[in-house]
């Protein structure tokens, strides 16, 4: 038995969630509850409420939005995985995916949730970073939209306010012609990632054009490279370059050590990431 | 203050159940100790170990990472819910045939996933089947015996 008790409502509708938030009476909001629950057995998470967002329709599904997509916050990865929608378009999504847990927790987890969650080991906060996606978050106060970049804060926290609930992820196209790929190594018994890299390329007779880049599992947050990206750009990716970026993407970042690995190892696992996704996304152009 | 108990209904191995729950229970404490299921085995309680791998609506899940009340109206398939009468599923009679476990704690779990994994279409190789079925872990490492065990059942004729 989760030891701490707790209250549980079921939303009816969106605004019904929404309303029930607007308390802010210490509510936590649960859909696949792959994140939430095993905080809660471990005390981590004391929430007075529990609000259960997974049977509103509208927050579940992918579908094409303005030549990328949209997909709603409550999403299991297994939904992910099927959708011809990511598979043909953002192999960096489906990389990602295909490794998180096992497939009992993809079946369940969902992509909202864990965003929200914002574990700094998490895969799927750097594929949204790489990506340039935006969140659309809503209150009783209202609605905005707020950047991956913008999103995550810090270990456990983002931008959400406490009576905010996360709607769906707009992912924006890839360049014409580009490519993406996702490589973690990752501590064995979680699956959470040492290091992640997430890799979007464009190039041009072999010579890379554009580059997004952002990593994760490093320290407190998934985060943006983008010097280190543009030290790609209007190279050919060689290895003497890889090395490069690979470590222009850890420049001036706290690096966490811990039991799993030290940091002087993440720094290293870093550049092997970095270099095995950018090789992996050029070979998919 | 908390509410206390909840009344709800769960389709269990094809029957209604009603049951009343404190909100904090798993499903797996449900069918553990409300409907007296013991089939569905608790091994880490963390969703890491898939000893307690019961299918919901079809699909394979982890039931100590859900909770009962989350699951109202929904179907369940625990191991009590596989054979029909004296008939074993087709997944159980192959596990039988490969020998394909030691203490057998894992096993119920190991079968559901099996079951999942066969419906999902993975298991059509060797190798597909040891990636599909990395969510169930056997601590007597019987691994060669249940991939032995769902290729067979997955490749036999009437298989599920």
């Amino acid at each position: 038995m989760i030891p701490v008790q707790f209250d549980y409502v079921r939303a009816t509708s969106l605004n019904d969630a929404l309303k029930t938030l607007a308390g802010g009476d210490g509510t936590k909001v649960i859909a696949g509850g792959h994140s939430l629950i095993p905080l809660l057995r471990f005390r981590l998470a004391q929430p007075a409420k529990l609000l259960d967002i997974a049977g509103i329709k509208e927050l579940s599904g992918i579908s094409e939005y303005k030549r990328g997509l949209r997909i709603g916050a409550a999403t299991t990865y297994r939904d992910i995985l099927d959708s011809a929608l990511v598979r043909d378009r953002y192999q960096v999504m489906m990389d990602a995916t295909s490794g998180i847990g096992d497939v009992q927790v993809r079946n369940r987890g969902t992509i909202g949730g864990g965003v929200a969650h914002a574990d700094p080991a998490a895969d799927m906060p750097g594929v949204l970073l790489a990506l340039g996606a935006s969140f659309n978050l809503r209150s009783k106060r209202g609605k905005r939209v707020v950047a991956a970049r913008d999103f995550f804060q810090g270990t456990f926290a983002t931008a959400l306010a406490e009576d905010e609930l996360l709607i769906d992820m707009v992912v924006p196209p890839l360049p014409r012609g580009g490519a993406s790929a996702y490589v973690s190594i990752e501590q064995a018994a979680s699956g959470y990632a040492l290091a992640g890299a997430a890799v979007v390329v464009k190039c041009s007779r072999k010579t890379v054009t554009e580059c997004s880049l952002a990593l994760t599992g490093l320290s407190d947050r998934a985060f943006l490279a983008e010097a280190a990206a543009k030290l790609l750009v209007g190279t050919k990716a060689d290895p003497d370059t890889l090395q490069r970026v690979g470590a222009a993407a850890v420049e001036g970042i706290e690096i966490t050590g811990d039991i799993h690995a030290p940091a002087e190892y993440r720094r290293h696992l870093a550049a092997v990431v970095v270099g095995r996704a950018i090789r992996a996304a050029i070979d998919r152009v | 203050m908390p509410t206390g108990r909840i009344t709800i209904t769960l389709e269990v191995n094809g029957t209604p159940r009603v049951i009343a729950v404190d909100p904090r229970t798993t499903l797996l404490d449900a069918l553990r100790e409300c409907l007296g299921l013991t089939g569905t085995k608790k091994g880490c309680d963390h969703g890491e170990c898939g000893a307690c791998t019961v299918l919901l609506d079809g699909r394979r899940i982890n039931a100590c990472l859900t909770l009962a009340v989350m699951q109202e109206g929904h179907r369940v398939t625990t191991i009590e819910g596989l054979a029909s009468g004296a008939a074993l599923h087709p997944v159980q009679t192959a596990f039988l045939a490969q020998d394909a476990f030691q203490c057998g704690f894992c096993t119920p779990g190991q079968i559901l996933s099996a079951v999942g994994c066969i419906a999902e279409g993975r298991a059509t190789t060797r190798e597909t089947i040891r990636e599909g079925m990395s969510g169930n872990l056997c601590r007597c490492s019987a691994y060669p015996e249940i991939v032995e065990a769902v290729f067979l059942a997955a490749t036999q004729p009437g298989s599920p």
